[in-house]
């Protein structure tokens, strides 16, 4: 499922955004970026079902860039620091779009794809499968991440995560995913 | 044996595990980036217990978050209380989700499908 992250920008009208973000991805910024969407669902009065799955699935994506982003290329000029990530969260029609972005070592892709691979090609069951095996079978990384982040965003969505590696320099790509809310979860 | 109470806050949440009573009670969003720092004390609180365990133990998770790093931790804290069941104790735990919640409910079934200790499901209307 191969993503176009410049046509996708371009489609979005500036009302829809509701987060637009590059740069450090630290705890802080994470605290500050749950308040504040979750607040902003409060003030749209959306229905508990979905700022529960919105929430969630926000802070799995989050979490997904506080652990497991490489850190910056030298030449980039965009941004600096170890936690280097972008967040993009757009509202259209009650559905919502997080897109996140981070630089990845191009030997952690070949994993990485193929895990997307898995999931995407899983039905709702074997997601719960998966789910279950991993909460019981793998231990936490050292870097803190369960491994079980994308299943539950998965899971929680019933949606594909789309991506996109682009490449950057021989060493780097820049990693694209975006994930869907459906305003109507299921 | 002291009790392990623990004050909620944005990311964590409260914990109080009262051993003389054999009534636990975890409560609010467990969201934190490092869980395995937080779950830590209560582990190891457990380990203690598990020693000298009450008769019955009531186990009430009221969790309105968590993230998959605290699901891991979670199942560690239902692991010990397992062990404490399987020594012939009684345990039982209760699992509120809010009504139309189906991903807690859900995440409890999923506990409930690993762990060999009792689970009710209780669903709490607002």
């Amino acid at each position: 499922m191969s993503f176009d992250i410049d046509s996708y920008l371009s489609e979005r009208r500036p009302d829809d955004v509701i987060l637009d973000f590059k740069g450090s991805v630290d705890s802080d910024f994470i605290n500050n970026t749950l308040d504040a969407v979750e607040q902003r669902m409060v003030d749209l009065d959306e229905p508990p079902k979905l700022k529960k799955k919105v929430y969630n699935v926000l802070v799995e994506a989050l979490q997904n860039l506080f652990h497991h982003v490489d850190s910056v290329p030298r030449d980039y000029e965009g941004g600096s620091g170890d936690r280097f990530g972008m967040l993009f969260i757009s509202r259209d029609n009650g559905a919502y779009t997080i897109v996140t972005g981070n630089f990845i070592l191009k030997e952690k892709i070949e994993k990485l794809e193929e895990k997307i691979k898995r999931i995407n090609s899983s039905s709702k069951e074997e997601i719960k499968e998966l789910y279950k095996f991993i909460l019981n079978h793998q231990k936490i990384s050292e870097k803190g991440g369960g491994g079980l982040g994308l299943v539950d965003i998965a899971r929680k969505t019933g949606n594909r995560l789309k991506y996109l590696f682009e490449d950057y320099n021989e060493s780097y790509s820049f990693f694209y995913l975006e994930i869907k809310i459906n305003s109507k979860a299921d | 044996m002291e009790p392990i109470i623990i004050e909620g806050t944005t990311k964590t949440p409260s914990v109080k595990f009262d051993a003389a009573q054999g009534v636990f009670e975890l409560k609010g969003r467990s969201i934190p980036e490092n869980s395995v720092e937080f779950y830590k004390p209560i582990i190891d609180w457990l380990d203690s217990y598990r020693d000298t365990p009450m008769d019955k133990t009531v186990v009430d998770i009221k969790l309105e978050y968590f993230n998959t790093s605290s699901s891991k931790c979670i199942l560690d804290v239902f692991k010990k209380l397992e062990a404490i069941h399987k020594a012939k104790n009684s345990v039982e735990i209760n699992w509120y989700y809010e009504e139309d919640d189906e991903d807690m409910l859900e995440a409890g079934e999923d506990y409930e499908s690993i762990i060999r200790v009792p689970f009710k499901m209780i669903e709490i209307n607002e």
